[in-house]
């Protein structure tokens, strides 16, 4: 087979994969071409990732729940509330960052395995679980805010979450060195982790790409890794933000593929009655991926209320839209059973990019909705076409 | 015209990379019946999706001339409108409503859009009468059993005028009066002029209806034999099926050595309440190691809820009784406890609750036992990679590699992939309900000589059959249930097929 023929039937067996990097691509590049360049500049990026954060930490979440066959409305408002009590905890208890954080994670893990419980045990549809959860974490957020209005939050080290970068060590012609450094790391971590794989894959006789092939994508994926990097060096650096993303990432695509509980999750999402004559507890299974978004909740809830420096009255408002709409953008199946955790974060940036990118253009917010709509459908219709094509 | 209704010509159907069917020729006569036979993924099935437009035009190479002409359907309503009907395994129809409603759904008896209830009624009932079916038409579906849904099928595609319609193992959920039922409409429908083709796995019901016999082997025609010329017989169907002569198909175990009773059942009662039966009455019964006990009996009397109350009730049943496992009573919580407890349950229904179909033969196989291939809940999937292939090679799944989607394997395979999940937990117990529905001959062989080499390993095997002839040659030991009840017990000497059904039918 020859390299160009090889390259397109890659491209086509993986169309839903490689189509979501190709969307993002395309989108990145109209934008960078009718702002001049401006989308692609160190501070644009940086300033995009960083406002992705919240709603990629709550995809990842939800695509999670989405894969098991339920949804979660009240991550959004459960969000907002907690990052409320944090800064009630900050400014007003007087608690300190070390102390407040933990707490935070800790009661929005509870809340969600309340959540689950209901949904788990008590078998009440998640819809109407959440929905209901939605309403009084709603209520809840004006209740702690209504007395004093919006909180202003004065202390470095919390705000240094939603705004603060990773220290330099030292600057090498204008760029941030330790991040340059992460992002060599990165490369390194890729190209031995994909070499193990590839080495692993032809011991066992599965079927890999040629050699060519393999060096394309090792070199495409490492100037990507690069690129942004670079990028990312000529403005502060990584910020605290990104890190707390790539953590999460690392962590939940680790659960998901490498371990006994991330093949149960998928065994629950893909046949739940197999699963349970399977010896898996289903119940247990969507306890901990409920208890799993209360805890990326409160981790959102964090970093929203640190980049805005303030706990607002209506933070948190359509956070769950967004995050669902990126899990979907990101290739969940509602069937169950099918979703990646790369998938949602390249999601959000997909929906965090098109808001960034109109915002630079001016396009005014009524047509902002109706894009970032259609290009949902899109998405979902793309993805309908590609599995009917599978089968 | 020619005396063929239906002529499909050199078909040709390619799924990624392989061959599903290569240049079949199917020529079905007017007016017979015309039994479709071969192993499982020989290609019946995907001929028949080729035929009704399931797999439009174009994306097969071939032709189909039905009625004298070529036709090109590109979609299902084209073979409809063209007079053919297709009856599925799986049937087609809506529980919650009832028969009348079902027969005329998309093609409601109305004016201006409002439907005449009671002129649909009455018509309902002629086309019940039709099919010998005597039920009122406003039941509800699922209150009927499989029998009487097939015939309501059936009786759905007479009112649309087919004139040919085909079945996909129509029997193969069926007991033996239903089967007989339904053998005997299609003779009748035959004399009304309607063509029809039935694909079957159950060669005497073949042999008792069909007019010619056509065999696929691996996607290609390998005959087609005519009954007016004497040539329809077991041994020649099966020869050409498998390539090979079976001269017995239940494989002897030599040496047979009955260790201790590993599982004991006494008073055992259970209750449904969300159906509020009683589902199961004092049942009594045992198991030794190095056993095979089979357990027979017809369409729902039990036999699946008795493996299920013991296999950690995964519907909730309210259980009576006393479950003895090495002596030992336990009361299992989840399926995870008895699973622990040395059992394994190989689901009646591998489709729809025994497999992941969405994944991978290698997630498939370990997912019950992923505990023992890992640390500290990590995963080694290198393990993982040498237990599936090892499985594979093993059981002969035909497959790709493992990295193959269950949903695209056959019948046999699938089955074979249940197998290999549940050989992975290691279990004393192996619980087979009805293992070997809709598996062509050979796979039923490989399954039974399988089942005998773990019996030799020290395994015990509870089979749940309702096939007589399997139950008779494979156990030691048979148990009849109906209603709930164990009817009786008999030992594989004083057996036979006469008394198990007298049993069954008490």
């Amino acid at each position: 087979m020859g390299f160009i023929t090889e390259l397109k039937e890659l491209l086509k067996n993986n169309v839903r994969d490689y189509g979501m990097y190709i969307a993002l691509f395309v989108i990145m590049l109209t934008f960078t071409i009718l702002t001049d360049g401006l989308f692609m500049s160190s501070r644009n990026i940086s300033n995009l990732l960083d406002s992705a954060g919240y709603i990629a930490v709550l995809a990842v979440g939800v695509m999670i729940v989405i894969v098991i066959r339920h949804i979660d409305l009240s991550i959004g408002f459960l969000a907002g509330f907690l990052g409320a009590i944090s800064a009630i905890l900050l400014m007003k208890v007087g608690l300190p960052v070390y102390v407040v954080i933990p707490i935070i994670l800790l009661i929005g893990l509870l809340i969600g395995l309340t959540t689950g419980t209901l949904v788990a045990k008590v078998g009440i549809p998640s819809f109407v679980a959440t929905l209901a959860g939605w309403l009084i974490f709603r209520g809840a957020l004006l209740r702690v805010t209504e007395g004093s209005g919006t909180i202003i939050i004065q202390n470095d080290a919390f705000n240094a979450i939603g705004n603060g970068y990773i220290p330099s060590i030292t600057q090498i012609g204008g760029l941030h060195l330790l991040s340059l450094l992460v992002g060599v790391l990165g490369i390194i971590l890729y190209i031995y982790g994909a070499l193990s794989k590839r080495r692993k894959m032809l011991r066992y006789n599965f079927e890999v790409v040629s050699t060519p092939i393999f060096i394309l994508q090792l070199v495409f994926v490492s100037a990507i890794i690069g690129y942004i990097t670079w990028i990312l060096a000529g403005h502060h650096g990584l910020s605290w933000t990104i890190v707390i993303i790539l953590l999460v990432v690392l962590i939940y695509h680790f659960i998901t593929t490498k371990t006994v509980i991330g093949r149960h999750i998928y065994a629950v999402g893909s046949n739940p009655e197999a699963a349970h004559l399977s010896g898996i507890n289903v119940g247990r299974i969507t306890l901990l991926v409920f208890g799993s978004m209360g805890l990326l909740s409160a981790l959102s809830g964090i970093l929203f209320t640190s980049r805005l420096q303030s706990a607002t009255t209506t933070a948190g408002t359509l956070f769950e839209l967004d995050a669902i709409a990126a899990a979907y953008v990101g290739g969940v199946s509602s069937a169950g059973g099918v979703g990646k955790v790369t998938g949602a974060i390249v999601g959000a940036v997909v929906m965090a990019s098109l808001t960034n990118g109109m915002n630079l253009l001016g396009v005014g917010i009524s047509y902002q909705y109706m894009i970032r709509g259609g290009v949902l459908a899109l998405a979902v219709i793309f993805d309908v076409m590609t599995r009917k094509r599978g089968k | 015209m020619s005396e063929y209704i239906l002529e499909m010509d050199q078909i040709t159907k390619q799924f990624t990379g392989v061959k599903a069917l290569n240049n079949v020729n199917f020529k079905v006569k007017k007016g017979e019946i015309h039994c479709l036979v071969g192993e499982n993924g020989a290609g019946k099935s995907t001929l028949m999706k080729v035929l009704s437009g399931v797999y439009p035009y174009g994306t097969y190479d071939g032709n189909i001339i039905y009625e004298g002409e070529v036709q090109k359907f590109s979609k299902i309503n084209d073979s409809v409108n063209a007079g053919i009907a297709i009856i599925y395994q799986e049937l087609a129809l809506f529980p919650d409503l009832s028969v009348y409603e079902n027969l005329f759904v998309g093609n409601e008896v109305q004016h201006r859009g409002i439907v005449d209830w009671n002129q649909t009624i009455v018509e309902s009932k002629k086309m019940l009468e039709k099919v010998n079916l005597r039920v009122n038409p406003e039941t509800l579906v699922k209150d009927l059993g499989v029998g009487k849904q097939q015939l309501i099928e059936i009786a759905k595609a007479l009112s649309k005028d087919v004139k040919l319609l085909i079945l996909d193992e129509p029997t193969a959920a069926l007991n033996e009066d239903d089967s007989e039922n339904l053998l005997a409409l299609l003779k009748e429908i035959k004399k009304q002029g309607i063509t029809s083709i039935m694909i079957s796995h159950k060669l005497k019901e073949v042999i008792a209806i069909a007019d010619s016999v056509t065999v696929l082997r691996d996607g290609n025609t390998i005959c087609t034999l005519d009954a007016a010329k004497g040539e329809i017989n077991e041994n020649i169907i099966i020869k050409h099926m498998v390539g090979r002569e079976i001269t017995d198909i239940y494989p002897k175990r030599e040496k047979k050595a009955f260790g201790d009773t590993i599982l004991e059942v006494n008073n055992w009662s259970a209750y449904d309440s969300q159906l509020g039966k009683q589902i199961l009455r004092d049942v009594h019964f045992r198991v030794r190691q190095g056993e095979i006990v089979g357990i027979a009996g017809l369409m729902g009397a039990g036999r699946t809820e008795l493996a299920q109350s013991i296999f950690g009730n995964p519907k909730s049943y309210k259980l009576k009784g006393d479950l003895k496992v090495d002596g030992k009573t336990r009361s299992f919580k989840h399926t995870s406890d008895a699973i622990k407890a040395g059992i394994a349950y190989v689901t009646e229904d591998r489709k729809g609750d025994g497999l992941f179909l969405t994944q991978d033969i290698l997630k498939n196989i370990s997912v019950a036992n992923l505990h023992e291939i890992s640390t500290s809940g990590v995963i080694n999937e290198n393990e993982e990679i040498k237990v599936a292939e090892a499985y594979k090679k093993d059981l002969t799944i035909k497959a790709s590699s493992i990295e193959q989607l269950v949903g695209n394997l056959s019948g046999g395979n699938q089955q074979k992939v249940s197998l290999g999940k549940w050989l992975f937990v290691k279990p004393k117990l192996l619980i087979l309900d009805e293992p070997t529905r809709g598996i062509d001959v050979g796979a039923k062989f490989e399954i039974y000589t399988i089942m005998n080499s773990l019996i030799e390993e020290g395994m015990s095997i509870i089979m749940i059959s309702s096939e007589l002839g399997e139950v008779l040659g494979m156990s030691d030991r048979i148990y009849v249930m109906a209603d709930g009840e164990i009817k009786g017990e008999l030992s594989s000497e004083e057996a036979s097929q006469e008394k198990i059904m007298q049993l069954a039918t008490q």
